[in-house]
């Protein structure tokens, strides 16, 4: 049986150092070093373009990005070249952005093809399919095709309590989700935090997904690269004055970068 | 030496079954137009059959491998693959007559004679004295046969329906009298001890008003034929209010041409469901055709193709709606991977006066790589103003995006790409019974893997 979620140890899960990444076209990252440690939460902020979701892509080895220079470490182990379900099946996870729709296939096929027969695990899909307020029908139903906005979203975040990573990106959750959804998923993803010690890297633009939840640490993320870290305190801040300056402040004092 | 199909062979198979004069007769005719015709002018290659040599197809000794060690170790893993027990993959994979399922087929035999039902082996029924009501007339089953075999698909049909009618061995008769509903699905698996069964199999089915039949065909097992020219013929009549299902799921072994010709005719309020997945062969042309003879009598189709590697699969339907009120819903799915070739060819024809007739289809297509093929070619005649015809063609290549959203869940490429491929034939799947779908399942999860 595998162990659900991880240790409390807060000991260093996951790192990204000096991560170089480009498209077909461009670079997008130009070394970017993160650092999560287990059952950390830890926040992704930025502009748009500042290439945030790129990072969580890149995590996840999507196709078509590709790491120039600098490495990811997950668990001990360097994961910068290992294929896409390796990572998944070493326990990182990623709830997209965009889910993507695939008619004929239901989430409890793939959730059974990838194939943990952890006891109870029916039921357990049964609880949080409640706790994140969605229909009971939702796990026959074919994937993405016909939900919601809200519900696809919600649907990755039971994907995500169904696999229990050790890690789980979530990149821009609560974009499509209303007050009261996003309310619902931060609180489901706090109490599955609390219960399975799973460490959350967060991308987020309106922070709503952030509410029930304590934040460790966060980035600010500027044309590529880390323009500022900090503690919970800096979203409040970031909420207030923007990221107007960021990339001057990164500029004037590069040393605090990491 | 050339060895062209001749006389003597035929005479000498027709004594061998005992025929009637008649079909003796039928089958002489058959023979002469056999001669005659060309082969089919549209459609794919068929140069690689030896058509010189096409005795060596006929005679039945050439139809049966000796032992099971004779039979491809491709062939024998996909029986291990499918968990079919030894004593049964003999049989299907055409190894003599070692497959005995006829203790099986006596239990629903009995249950289904209680009702009136009557299935027989084909050569069994051209001679049976036992008397049924068809069309509301007291007749023998022997009478019935006479008048109904090859009569939808005449032997000038085509060549192969010709050869069919002259060398024809095997196969099922089935009655289903009126208001009789038929619970369980009949299933000719149950017949593959018949020698040569598979090769020249002739099905005839007859369900009359108001009954209710679900006929399924074939086997997902591959069947594998050292002769490996499959000419069925099947010959469907679908009484007034009465529905049957016909589901085929075939895998023929990748040497063989199937080129089976199917037909069925509907009453008035009268409905008919093809379910078909075609798989193996190197050629198939496969085009099942409903007349909708009398009002309000439907077709549907629910089918789908998958061509792998050196295969070309020409597969698709005829309808004809000859009668006011007659619909027909098509839902084709095509699967192109490794080189092979898929091609979709419907011919929907609207009679004058089958007025407020709909026919909709909706073919779509997925090319799993760049080097396979898939084409699309409908032919619409409508001849009745008031008549409503759509038709929808997708071709598509797997997505790139959805088989890394499933590896992201921790599912292998082949994983991911086998089930995208399942739910693309999701539809086929659901009308098939659960033991049929999760073999057919089972089989595009080889395909899928057979060569990466």
């Amino acid at each position: 049986m595998k162990k659900r979620g991880a240790s409390l140890a807060r000991e260093t899960l996951f790192s990204v150092q000096d991560l170089h990444v480009t498209t077909e076209t461009r670079e997008i990252l130009h070394g970017v070093s993160v650092e999560v440690k287990a059952g950390e939460t830890v926040v992704l902020l930025g502009p748009n373009g500042a290439g945030k979701s790129t990072l969580a892509s890149a995590v996840m080895g999507a196709p078509g990005l590709k790491v120039t220079s600098g490495k990811m470490m997950f668990d001990g182990t360097d994961i910068t070249e290992m294929p896409v379900d390796e990572r998944a099946r070493a326990g990182i996870f990623m709830a997209w952005q965009a889910p993507v729709e695939i008619p004929g296939v239901n989430v409890s096929e793939v959730l059974l093809a990838v194939g943990e027969c952890v006891p109870g695990y029916r039921q357990l899909l049964a609880t949080y399919t409640k706790t994140l307020e969605l229909s009971p029908f939702i796990l026959q139903r074919e994937l993405n095709v016909g939900l919601s906005g809200g519900e696809k979203k919600k649907l990755e975040i039971l994907q995500m309590m169904a696999l229990a990573p050790k890690l789980a990106i979530l990149d821009e959750t609560d974009s499509g989700l209303d007050v009261d959804a996003a309310r619902t998923v931060s609180r489901a993803v706090r109490d599955y935090q609390k219960e399975q010690g799973t460490a959350l890297l967060i991308v987020t633009h309106n922070a709503r997904i952030l509410q029930e939840l304590t934040v460790d640490k966060v980035y600010v993320l500027v044309d590529g690269k880390v323009a500022k870290t900090g503690d919970g305190k800096l979203i409040e801040k970031i909420e207030k004055d923007g990221f107007s300056g960021m990339k001057l402040v990164m500029e004037d004092t590069s040393e605090e970068e990491g | 030496m050339k060895r062209g199909l001749t006389k003597e062979l035929v005479l000498e198979l027709s004594q061998r079954k005992k025929d009637p004069q008649w079909m003796r007769n039928l089958r002489l005719r058959a023979l002469e137009i056999y001669q005659e015709l060309p082969l089919p002018s549209y459609g794919p290659d068929l140069s690689g059959l030896d058509i010189d040599n096409i005795a060596t197809y006929v005679e039945p000794k050439t139809a049966m491998v000796e032992s099971w060690e004779e039979v491809p170790a491709e062939i024998r893993n996909t029986f291990e693959k499918l968990g079919i027990p030894q004593a049964e993959r003999e049989g299907l994979a055409g190894v003599g007559a070692q497959y005995d399922s006829e203790l099986v087929y006596h239990n629903i035999k009995q249950q289904i004679a209680a009702a009136g039902v009557v299935y027989l082996p084909m050569e069994e029924a051209v001679k049976s004295q036992q008397m049924i009501k068809v069309n509301g007339k007291k007749q023998r089953i022997a009478t019935v046969v006479r008048s109904h075999f090859m009569k939808l698909v005449p032997p000038a049909d085509h060549k192969f329906a010709a050869l069919h009618a002259a060398v024809w061995s095997g196969g099922s008769f089935v009655y289903v009298p009126e208001k009789v509903a038929v619970e369980i699905p009949l299933q000719s698996y149950f017949r593959f001890n018949a020698p040569a069964a598979g090769q020249f199999e002739h099905t005839l089915i007859i369900v009359e008003e108001d009954a209710d039949l679900h006929f399924i065909e074939g086997c997902s097992a591959p069947r594998y034929n050292v002769a490996n020219l499959h000419a069925g013929c099947v010959e469907l009549y679908v009484g007034k209010n009465a529905r049957l299902k016909y589901s085929t799921v075939e895998s023929w072994s990748k040497n063989m041409y199937n080129l089976n010709t199917k037909r069925v005719t509907v009453a008035a309020g009268g409905r008919v469901e093809w379910v078909t997945g075609s798989f193996g062969s190197c050629v198939s042309m496969l085009y099942p055709m409903s007349i909708l003879a009398g009002e309000g009598a439907r077709a549907e189709y629910t089918g789908v193709t998958f061509a792998g590697e050196g295969q070309t699969l020409d597969t698709g339907l005829k309808i004809v709606h000859a009668a006011p009120k007659t619909c027909s819903f098509v839902d084709a799915r095509s699967l192109a991977k490794d080189g092979g070739s898929c091609t979709y060819r419907s011919k929907v024809k609207i009679l004058k006066g089958a007025k407020g007739a709909k026919s909709f289809a909706d073919c779509k297509s997925l090319m799993l790589d760049n080097k396979s093929r898939s084409d699309t070619v409908p032919l619409v005649e409508v001849s009745e103003p008031s008549a409503e015809v759509g038709h929808e063609a997708a071709v598509g290549k797997i997505g790139e995006r959805e088989v890394y959203y499933l590896m992201s869940r921790g599912l292998s490429e082949i994983q991911a790409r086998a089930l995208i491929v399942r739910g693309f034939t999701d539809d086929v799947s659901k009308e098939l019974p659960v033991e049929y779908a999760m073999e057919m399942n089972n089989l595009i999860t080889m395909e899928m893997e057979g060569n990466t």
